[in-house]
This record gives C-alpha cells, sequence and structure tokens, in this order.
C-alpha cells in the first residue's frame, strides 16, 4: 500500500501499511515480547499483498493455542475454531467456497498432535488448503508442555528430565501424507517465507509451510536458550537452505543444524477437482456438480 | 582505506541510486524485543533508554540517512510497530 492510500494515523504518524489486512485496533497482541508469532502473521499479511489478494478474496481460520490466535488480528472472514479443528472447518470452506483463498494458520500441538489425524487425512486427499504451521516445539500457551515437536532431550513441564520422545518431523509427514507443496523456513527468513506464502497462494492441493518460531517465553526460558532474540540469532548460524533435502536431513534435534528450503513442488488435482472429474466420467450427464461449473 | 588503484565507482552509479527510506517507529506498540535493531543491514537503528507506555524501549532511529528502505525492520517487527516508507513517495505527497 501506498501512503497515498493509507489515510489513517497513529499518533502523528501515519498507521502501519498493513492495516489493511491486520486489526491494529486490536493491538498490542497477546504474544510476548520476542515471541516469533508476529513476524510469520506480517509476512503473511506482505505475501497477500503482493499476491494482489483483496481481504474479500481469502479466509483464515486458526485453532487453539498461541498461534491460534492469529484468527483474531487479520481483517478477513477468520475463525477461530476448537482445538485441533482448523483443518476439518477449513476443509467444509474450501469445499462449500471454491471461489474464495483458504489458510489454516495454528501452531505445532493444534495441527500435529491434537488435530493429527485432520492434518494427514487432508494432505492425503490433497484438500484445497494453504497450512501454515509456527512450530516453536512446545505447547506455549498451556504452560509448555512437551508437544509433538519437541526435541530429544529438550525439557518441558511434562518432561523436566528432557525428553525420551521421538519428535514428528513435520515436512517429512507432510510429505509422506502426499501434500502437493511443503516448505520450511525460520522466523528469520522473512523474505523467502513471504515469497513461499505468496507462490503457494496461488497453488491448488494441500499446500504445506513449517515456520520455526522461537517462544521466547517458556521453550527458551526452560531450556535455557536466552530469549527469542538469541534464537533468532541462532537461527542465523544454524539454518541452511536446501531444496533437495533427505528425510534424514530434515529432522531437527535439540539445537542442532534447521535445513529449510522448499522441498515438495508438484501438481495433483484437489479432492474437489479429483471427485468431479471421475463421477463425471462415470455417471456421465447424471453427475450434476456440487455448483456450476463445479468446485475448483 | 581500499587502494585507490583498484578502487573505482561502480560504472552505472549515476543511474543507480540506492532508495532512501523514512523510518517510523509507533513506539507504544513496541515490545523493545530487539530485532529490527539486531537485524537492520545499516545499522539505523538503536534502544532508547527511554521507556514507552508499557515500560520496553522502543528502537531509536540514530542514523536516519543511512535508511535504504530495505523493509527488513517492517517485515521481521513481530508488533507491527516499525515500518520505512520511500522518501520520494512522501516528498511527493508533501504540499
Ligand atoms: S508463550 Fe511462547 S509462543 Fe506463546 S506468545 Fe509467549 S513467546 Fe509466543
Ligand atoms: S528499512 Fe531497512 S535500512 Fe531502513 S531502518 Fe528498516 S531495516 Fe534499517
Ligand atoms: S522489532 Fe518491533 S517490537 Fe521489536 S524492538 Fe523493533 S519496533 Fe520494537
Amino acid at each position: 500500500m501506498t501512503v497515498a492510500e493509507n489515510k489513517k494515523t497513529i499518533g502523528n504518524i501515519p498507521e502501519h501499511p498493513k492495516s489493511l489486512l491486520l486489526r491494529m485496533d486490536r493491538m498490542p497482541h497477546i504474544w510476548c515480547s520476542r515471541c516469533g508469532i508476529g513476524i510469520v502473521v506480517g509476512c503473511l499479511a506482505a505475501a497477500l499483498e503482493k499476491a494482489g489478494l483483496s481481504p474479500d478474496d481469502i479466509t483464515i481460520t486458526s485453532g487453539i493455542g498461541c498461534t491460534g490466535r492469529v484468527a483474531g488480528y487479520v481483517k478477513v472472514d477468520s475463525f477461530h475454531t476448537t482445538h485441533g479443528r482448523a483443518i476439518p472447518f477449513a476443509v467444509g470452506l474450501a469445499l462449500s467456497r471454491p471461489d474464495l483463498k483458504h489458510v489454516v494458520f495454528s501452531g505445532d500441538g493444534d495441527l500435529v498432535s491434537i488435530g493429527g489425524n485432520h492434518f494427514i487425512h487432508a494432505a492425503r486427499r490433497n484438500q484445497n488448503l494453504l497450512v501454515i504451521c509456527v512450530n516453536n516445539f512446545t505447547y506455549a500457551m498451556t504452560g509448555g508442555q512437551l508437544a509433538p515437536t519437541t526435541p530429544v532431550t529438550a525439557r518441558a513441564t511434562t518432561a523436566p528430565y528432557g525428553s525420551f520422545e521421538n519428535p514428528f518431523c513435520l515436512p517429512n509427514l507432510a510429505i509422506s501424507a502426499g501434500a502437493d507443496y511443503v516448505a520450511r523456513w525460520t522466523s528469520l527468513h522473512i523474505r523467502r517465507m513471504t515469497d513461499t506464502f505468496e507462490e503457494a497462494l496461488n497453488r491448488e492441493g494441500f499446500r504445506f509451510i513449517e515456520i520455526i518460531a522461537p517462544c521466547s517465553t517458556i521453550y527458551a526460558r526452560r531450556n535455557k536458550l536466552g530469549t527469542g532474540l538469541d534464537l533468532m540469532k541462532y537461527y542465523y548460524e544454524n539454518s541452511e537452505i536446501k531444496h533437495d533435502a533427505t528425510a534424514e536431513e530434515l529432522e531437527i534435534g535439540f539445537q542442532t543444524k534447521i535445513v529449510v528450503g522448499k522441498f515438495v513442488d508438484k501438481e495433483r488435482p484437489s479432492y474437489a477437482r479429483a471427485m468431479n472429474r471421475h463421477l463425471g466420467k462415470i455417471l456421465g450427464k447424471k453427475y450434476i456438480p456440487p455448483e456450476v461449473g463445479g468446485p475448483q | 582505506m581500499p587502494d585507490p588503484r583498484y578502487w573505482r565507482k561502480p560504472f552505472d552509479s549515476d543511474k543507480v541510486k540506492s532508495p532512501k527510506g523514512v523510518v517510523y517507529v509507533i513506539k507504544d506498540r513496541c515490545k523493545g524485543c530487539g530485532f529490527c535493531v539486531e537485524f537492520c543491514p545499516r545499522g539505523v537503528l538503536v534502544l532508547s533508554v527511554e521507556f514507552n507506555k508499557k515500560g520496553y524501549h522502543p528502537p531509536e532511529v540514530v542514523h536516519p540517512d543511512r535508511c535504504v528502505n530495505c523493509d527488513l525492520c517492517e517485515r521481521i517487527c513481530p508488533e507491527f510497530a516499525i515500518y520505512s516508507l520511500n522518501q520520494d513517495e512522501i516528498i511527493e505527497l508533501a504540499p
């Protein structure tokens, strides 16, 4: 947005350029100082702007948790659903409104633990969704319990001596479930993250983007990693861009190297498209697609 | 100091000028995380000693002339408390 369009002011300066897409009246948001979630939200807003999408073209669905609060801060049709159910809710939206872009924006605990089954099956069926998962390796809002993403030896409230469970590697999970587009960045990779969001917004099918972000208050503090700023510096020094990374390289250990990049980019017909094609072929004229022209 | 024999101006330096930006800080929205200060490629900002309404130290623009309107501070700020605008754009608007 140019200054000319930005008529609002805050104090004696123009309001933030993303105020067309974000609810600045609700700022300051609830996220802690040095939390990474806000960066991801800003990058999504920038990607929507770059893709030329208006707030009316998109919906954002969140579940529960710190990241789940995103739905309340965006100025588009947004839904704050129950724990783990962001994906099934958004699947309903995607099937009934194929003319819009549907984004699921939630955290690791919400998407791949409580909502883990929804995640793998939406990927398997290639539902038309862009799923953004902010992974901070813990259940932050509920007090720092062990999450399915917590690396081995990292401490959590429910793992005071460190975790001994093997965590999920989210890109591997999405790839094996069949996702069309899989990428991972950290909250430091602001430009690449924005470009990936923009590219994925213009794709079809199940697209999954994991963003590794600092939870300053809980994960970093409990594990004596300093603050969110220290974690951002850690990402700067320890992330490696590798688009053709192998499954083993994608695994994240406690404070090990983080391999980032775009790992999968393929095209399969989305669920609705496959349904229309298949039933149209079998039933011929008897088949009436759900909508004129059929869902995308 | 680089050896003057090897030091030349880029051929297109008169055509390509680096953009100039003006940084704005919405002080009371800032939570003093320091991301913008740490990662600004031009060292434009420092955390101020002054407190904002919430008790954080917002960044202060100490080298306004160095800002190249790269947008990094806007994108990396988790609080939507800082951004830059192209200087020409602002001049254009001024009556
Ligand atoms: S608890 Fe952690 S994830 Fe939640 S807002 Fe604070 S820093 Fe962010
Ligand atoms: S726009 Fe770029 S150069 Fe200017 S203050 Fe922000 S980060 Fe620094
Ligand atoms: S990045 Fe934003 S919140 Fe953090 S110090 Fe800079 S202006 Fe303040």
